[in-house]
């Protein structure tokens, strides 16, 4: 039963996240696919690659609407509900929001118009480019949305103000080249680009299949073929590992996902599959490849990978530094004079964020016990049998997808792919795999920062809003309720489309030709 | 580098441009939506009026975004304080912005008159609903909200969300509402012909009545029944922002006393007049186009006044004064703040150039003859 406004913010930050995220990586994939389609037909002056662009356009359209929806909901929500947060590293967290808006959702918005509506006014040329700025725009925004997130999770470049009572930028450089933020990108981006692949190969397929449109479908299918299986290496090989190396959150949530338990000699050996026992913490059972883990973990044969136990007694040790700065903060908000509390929160003030771990405890940190930090300490590694289990999903579905991709370019170079039955129906039923990784991966990666907002610096119990349990009821029921209205809508149109086919163009060359309506 | 208190006077002037930029062009197509289901009377008529504002309105709606961002980077006091204490009204806010991206793209892809008709409803939603709980908020703001802060800073919000609509802050809904319908009418004057465009001028007339009335009432409303704030201790604009470290006392028609500190400041609520008045003379005599930005100056102007008003107050607390949130204690670093102002002057121009090239690309009247020619590309 989840009864407290904590468990129920981080819920609805969930929910509305995670269905956002249904969408956006469609978004960032399909409008490279789109640039590519339109550029070879400008390049050869082909109708059909018009025709693609547009069929495939309006699809794109569809699913752009609801990541519209849901995305406005991810801006507002920070001050809604979790006004603290918003507060508290508003300085630095903030930038990049406003920036991304600036920079890249004007762009990205402004031209989404006239691609649709500019196909007769415009020349060739400049429709074109009007689609390259659209995919610009809507990658760059993804950039400022993971400098962001990456932040969150390696909060490098900000200090820490007592007179303001919150974290203060220091230097934007180090926020804007976190290599936290710029791995997440990297592999973000990617997974949506497989994912746009994805569901033009899939509906691609479903066409071939029937034997309908078969020159618009096999055009399709190649162009997504080879795009996707690029997309894929690049997502396995600039995978977030890359970044796993770099801050103290990432090697927390290495260990558990990996569920190592202990430090082990250089290179570790990586779990295939174990068995995490969180009461215990250790593994019921393992099958291991020596070498593996080290080798991703951090690119070298030397470097050792932190284990749970050890993570844990250096963060033990923080928390009980954090005590003070808790403690000379708490005496400076109610005298900013006090100059030994000056002092000591300045020989202290790196682990704050580990003393007000204890405020779940106790409101008085000064006098925590010594069971009250073990626990403290405790809380500090995400549960691991989620973290274990959505990881290894998630790497088994880019390996499946890596192999799908394979066959699909190796038979569209061959040339015999649109015979190739089992071909067609793998991929037709593969359609789901990229948004069950794209979900699964962003558990990963924001489960796994828990029990932080920003990692370090401020507990997610503390970021919250005051707000009462009810209106977090009322509103969670709203966003869920209103959200799956609107998911069916847009599935019915999607399956309705796509069904149909270019067809719905009017254009008088397909199946399935439209009435005017 | 310019000093914190430049800043800090810069950024509540940004905050306002984006705010007036977000009226002038997010308005009219919400005010387009409020009229959609008014106006046009057949199908045709109303993929007309919808299609005036199809390829903008997603622009549009960034400004609404940006302006959320932008306030969470310079005023994060703000931000956190206003959307978590306006917790439904922000939420009625979203929900009803939920109708616009769906509406718009969705509405016209099938053709069924009943999924049509709901979709109108909800672009009407869309558009109606949140100038008028803007409207509302900003009515409260003049009233004081019940807010506090304790000593590490966090908010506590003391209200209910049915005690933001009283009265007097309903009276700025209405003004609100009023005028980015006389927005979206003279837009549609502009972008429409025959019938369409006959109703969209008599909404024009009736909606700038409305506003100006509401705009007058409510000044002499502010004038004589409402106090106002003001900051009874000695302002450092330099100062570290810290909401709790001043002292501020209410005083009958403090609100108006910025008017005889800088006369000049009387030119706003002036500009709010003439600009909403010359949209009706301009429409009248056939130039829509001067019409529209005549209005713009209007809404202008009518948000100036407001925000001019309020100076240096941005949400005073009615519960606790001196947690109320003043232009010189809302804000970010100044570091942030100089870098955010760099960001928005690099890029603010920059969009104003692709925004007006995406209008002169799609200019000119929509017809009902271009609606049926292009009736799958269209919304």
């Amino acid at each position: 039963m989840i009864d407290n406004v904590v468990d129920l913010s981080r819920l609805q930050f969930a929910a509305t996240a995670m269905y956002h995220f249904l969408f956006v990586p469609l978004t960032l994939g399909m409008v490279w696919l789109l640039v590519i389609m339109e550029t070879v037909w400008v390049m050869t002056g082909k109708q059909v690659y018009q025709d693609m662009t547009k069929f495939w356009g309006k699809l794109f359209g569809i699913n752009f609407a609801l990541g519209v929806t849901t995305g406005i909901t991810m801006e507002f929500q920070f001050g809604t509900n979790w006004a603290y947060y918003s507060h508290y590293v508003g300085d630095i967290f903030g930038a990049p929001l406003a920036i991304e808006g600036l920079m890249a959702f004007f762009l990205e918005s402004t031209m989404i118009g006239l691609f649709f509506f500019g196909w007769d006014r415009l020349s060739r040329k400049q429709h074109l480019l009007v689609t390259v700025l659209l995919a610009v725009g809507s990658n760059l925004s993804a950039l400022w949305i993971l400098i962001a997130n990456g932040w969150m999770q390696n909060p490098i470049g900000a200090e820490f103000n007592y007179h303001t009572m919150r974290m203060e930028m220091t230097d934007f450089w180090a926020v804007l080249f976190n290599p936290v933020a710029q791995a997440k990108f990297v592999h973000t981006v990617s997974a949506g680009y497989v994912t746009g692949a994805m569901f033009v190969l899939s509906i691609s397929s479903w066409y071939l299949l029937r034997g309908r449109d078969v020159e618009f479908a096999k055009k399709s299918f190649r162009i997504a073929a080879a795009f996707g299986f690029a997309s894929v290496c690049s997502v396995i090989v600039l995978g977030d590992e890359s970044g796993y190396s770099v801050g103290e959150s990432q090697q927390t949530k290495l260990a558990a996902m990996e569920a190592m338990w202990h430090t082990e000699p250089a290179p570790a050996a990586f779990n295939v599959i174990a068995w995490p026992n969180e009461a215990e913490m250790k593994n019921d059972w393992a099958i291991e490849v020596p070498w593996v883990m080290g080798l991703i973990g951090t690119r070298s044969v030397s470097k050792e990978i932190p284990g749970i136990h050890e993570i844990m007694a250096a963060n033990r040790a923080r928390i009980v530094s954090g005590q003070q700065a808790v403690v000379a903060l708490d005496a400076l908000r109610i005298n900013r004079g006090d100059t030994a509390a000056q002092a000591q929160l300045k020989a202290h003030q790196a682990d704050l964020g580990f003393g007000l771990l204890l405020k779940k405890y106790t409101d008085d940190v000064a006098q925590a016990t010594p069971a009250m930090i073990a626990a403290a300490a405790r809380d500090t590694i995400p549960k691991v049998a989620p973290m274990f289990w959505s990881f290894r999903i998630m790497v088994a579905l880019g390996v499946a997808m890596l192999g799908l991709f394979g066959w699909a370019l190796w038979s569209s170079v061959r040339g015999s792919f649109a015979a190739n039955r089992r071909l067609l129906k793998l991929a037709l039923y593969c359609l789901p795999l990229p948004w069950l990784a794209c979900e699964v991966g962003w558990f990963v990666a924001e489960y796994g920062r828990q029990p932080w907002t920003i990692y370090g610096v401020l507990p997610t119990r503390l970021s919250v809003s005051t707000l009462s349990e009810a209106s977090l009821y009322g509103s969670l029921a709203g966003f869920v309720g209103f959200y799956t209205v609107l998911l069916c809508a847009e599935m019915y149109l999607m399956v309705r489309f796509a069904r149909q086919g270019p067809g719905s163009l009017g254009t008088g060359r397909y199946a399935n030709e439209a009435p005017a309506h | 580098m310019l000093d914190y208190a430049t800043l800090k006077i810069i950024w509540w002037g940004l905050v306002g441009v984006l705010l007036v930029g977000f009226a002038i062009m997010d308005g009219h197509d919400m005010g387009v939506g409020t009229l959609l289901p008014f106006v046009g009377k057949t199908d045709v008529e109303r993929r007309v009026v919808i299609n005036t504002v199809g390829p903008h309105w997603d622009g549009n709606q960034v400004w609404f975004i940006t302006g959320g961002g932008a306030i969470f980077a310079a005023w994060p006091f703000v931000y956190a304080t206003a959307f978590s204490g306006f917790y439904w009204a922000m939420l009625a806010v979203l929900w009803a912005l939920f109708f616009r991206p769906v509406g718009f793209d969705y509405r016209s892809k099938l053709d069924n008159p009943t999924w049509r008709t709901a979709w109108d409803w909800g672009l009407f939603v869309g558009g109606f609903v949140p100038p008028l709980i803007f409207g509302v908020a900003f009515g409260n703001l003049f009233l004081g909200v019940p807010f506090h802060f304790d000593s590490h800073l966090v908010s506590f919000y003391e209200g209910s969300f049915w005690a933001l609509l009283n009265p007097f802050a309903l009276l700025c809904g209405v003004v609100s509402s009023a005028m980015i319908t006389a927005h979206g009418a003279i837009y549609l004057v502009h972008r429409t012909e025959d019938a369409v465009q006959a109703r969209a001028a008599r909404a024009l007339n009736i909606s700038v009545l409305v506003a100006l009335l509401g705009f007058s009432a409510a000044g002499v409303w502010l004038a004589l029944g409402i106090d106002g704030y003001v900051i009874s201790s000695a302002v450092n604009g330099n100062a570290l922002p810290d909401p709790l470290a001043k002292t501020v006392v209410r005083e009958t028609g403090a609100w108006l006393a910025n008017y005889q500190r800088w006369p000049l400041a009387m030119l706003l609520p002036l500009l709010g007049y003439a600009g909403l008045i010359g949209a009706v003379l301009l429409a009248r005599v056939g130039r829509s186009f001067a019409g529209f930005w005549a209005s713009a100056l209007g809404l202008a102007g009518i948000i100036g006044t407001a925000g001019i008003s309020l100076f240096p107050f941005i949400m005073p607390s009615s519960s606790h004064l001196a947690s109320s949130l003043t232009v010189w204690d809302s804000t970010s670093s100044h570091m942030t703040l100089g870098l955010m102002l760099a960001v928005a002057l690099v890029f603010v121009p920059i969009i104003l150039l692709y925004t007006r090239w995406a209008y002169a690309v799609m200019a000119g009247k929509v017809t009902a003859a271009y609606v049926r020619e292009n009736s799958h590309s269209t919304y």
